[in-house]
């Protein structure tokens, strides 16, 4: 078993009209098994309402499951007891970086964690030095959070979930409210997070450019997984994608285009790189 | 611009008094506002003044920064002085049409005027040698007894410092709301009182949306880093006493005694 995994997850709301009676039920997640090994790098992809972020908070035990069972590192997300550590085990980093820093300075804030966890306060400053130096804000630390830029907010962010010390972290559309250069900026830190700590890494976004460097990719539609596969697999099924309403990346589609043409071009192209390497092999 | 202002009046530089836990601060700016309204001679208001003077040039904070506080309560500070130079019974110094001077009424009138001088700038020094987290910290810790009459001493002290840090985005959000309704044509310059207050309606509905929603999701990501109150939790900045906060409660008390043996002093040929 893997570090996440969930057996037949479904997550039900009810939805209400305005006098509060019951309109009916929504399955937001609908039956997702879901298999995370320690040191992936999962991506999840899907459009607005396709209940990739309610996925997520199930892992971090915010929801809980209307059936099936989630596990974090062996724990269920159901049972009361784990609750605090499946949520130091499994951090969390939501899309808005204002509605998630609590600290008035960004040291502060990265240590927020660890002090609700009951860390030594030598050891909380330990904890703050290296994760803030992980995501490349160390010289930032005596800085308000009010006057960084979004990029930088996020990185705070996810330098206060690594400061817990957990062993995943759940992107939850981390990039969605930045500009490219703040969305390059978060993804370029958790991929060395990933890569260097070796933390296990589930984002979940709708940015295509975002996964090609991902382990395992989970497409997800009306609370379905509609395809899973490695980045490549994903993208050389092209017509599928575009069924869901899913943009792939312009040079994915070129080579997409140019094979259905008639030139002999490998499926599922990712990057300019390997798209001159196959147009020279030509 | 909105994003650059200063919350509370810290004023950044390297001095003793900035040094000071928040909480030996906190003590001696309510011990001296004590102490200004046990004393009860010019003698003692000397030595209040020498106390509030030294504490001043240690601060090295320049000495407008402590006068600006002045500029909000100077209404206040008039209105007590002349109903207090006019209706205190007493002695009559000067008599014009209805109104009397009294010396009694002069000498309340003064005492008054200087009380709630060195009130402000007294409390000023506090505020501006100690940022506002640090205080929060301090008023923490000085208020952990009451947790026993089940006080939410935690809880009050978070509230505080998550609303200090949420102060500038919502300032921020005010601004970007402003600027977006006055693209569709409202108004907040021109009219009355209460017609100004009118076209506040559609700048402070959608600001109220914003932050219950803000608050929310803030709840949410507390909770998901591990927040639950505040047993198990321990700190990164803890407030320790040092020696030279030990020093400062020994001046403090030396201080209280020298005032409470001010009261005794009668000097001869001294009406006040």
């Amino acid at each position: 078993m893997g570090i996440i995994k969930t057996d037949k997850l479904v997550f039900e709301y009810i939805r209400r009209d305005e006098e509060g009676n019951v309109e009916g039920i929504t399955r937001a997640v609908d039956e997702v098994d879901l298999d995370v090994a320690q040191g992936d790098f999962v991506a999840v992809l899907g459009h607005n309402g396709s209940g990739k972020s309610t996925l997520a908070k199930h892992i971090n035990a915010i929801l809980y499951p209307s059936e099936g069972t989630v596990w974090v590192d062996g724990m269920d997300t159901a049972e009361e007891k784990n609750l605090w550590e499946i949520r130091q085990n499994a951090g969390m980093v939501f899309q808005n970086p204002d509605n998630q820093i609590i600290g008035q300075v960004v040291e502060e804030d990265v240590g927020f964690g660890p002090e609700n966890m009951g860390v030594p306060t030598a050891e909380i400053w330990e904890r703050v030095e290296e994760s803030l130096k992980a995501v490349g804000m160390y010289e930032y630390r005596r800085h308000s959070p009010n006057k960084l830029s979004g990029g930088q907010k996020q990185r705070v962010s996810i330098a206060g979930v690594i400061a817990m010390h957990p062993k995943c972290i759940i992107l939850d559309e981390p990039t969605a409210m930045l500009d490219p250069n703040g969305r390059k900026e978060v993804i370029r830190a958790v991929r060395a997070l990933n890569a260097a700590e070796n933390i296990t890494v589930v984002l979940i976004t709708h940015y295509m450019e975002e996964i090609i460097h991902a382990d395992k990719v989970f497409v997800m539609d009306q609370g379905k997984v509609a395809m899973e596969g490695t980045p490549k697999e994903i993208f050389s099924r092209v017509e599928e994608l575009k069924e869901l309403r899913l943009d792939v990346p312009q040079i994915t589609l070129l080579a997409y285009e140019l094979q259905k043409n008639g030139l002999q071009i490998p499926a599922g192209i990712l990057t300019t790189e390997e798209f001159v390497e196959a147009l020279t092999c030509l | 611009m909105l994003r650059d202002i200063t919350l509370g009046q810290y004023y950044q530089a390297d001095s003793v008094i900035h040094k000071l836990d928040p909480r030996v601060k906190l003590i001696a700016t309510i011990t001296f506002i004590i102490s200004l309204f046990v004393v009860k001679n010019a003698f003692g208001y000397i030595i209040a003044a020498l106390f509030l003077l030294s504490a001043i040039k240690l601060s090295k904070v320049p000495f407008r920064f402590m006068v600006k506080g002045m500029k909000t309560i100077i209404f206040l500070l008039l209105i007590t002085v002349i109903f207090n130079l006019f209706l205190t019974p007493g002695e009559a110094l000067v008599s014009v049409w209805k109104l009397t001077i009294t010396k009694e009424g002069l000498k309340s009138a003064v005492f008054m005027a200087i009380r709630l001088t060195f009130l402000i700038i007294g409390s000023s020094v506090m505020t501006l040698t100690t940022t506002p987290n640090n205080l929060t910290d301090g008023m923490e810790r000085l208020m952990g007894p009451l947790k026993i009459f089940k006080v939410p001493v935690h809880e009050v002290a978070m509230m505080m410092s998550i609303a200090l840090r949420f102060i500038p985005v919502l300032l921020e959000e005010t601004d970007k709301i402003m600027k977006a309704q006055i693209a569709r044509g409202a108004d907040f310059e021109s009219g009355n009182l209460i017609k100004k207050a009118k076209s506040l309606v559609p700048l402070l509905v959608p600001l109220f949306i914003s932050a219950f929603r803000r608050a929310n999701d803030l709840a949410m990501a507390m909770e998901a880093r591990c927040y639950r109150g505040g047993d198990h939790r321990t700190k990164m900045k803890p407030l320790i006493y040092k020696k030279r906060d030990a020093f400062a409660y020994f001046v403090l008390l030396c201080y209280l005694a020298i005032c409470i043996g001010a009261n005794l002093l009668v000097i001869p040929g001294v009406i006040l």
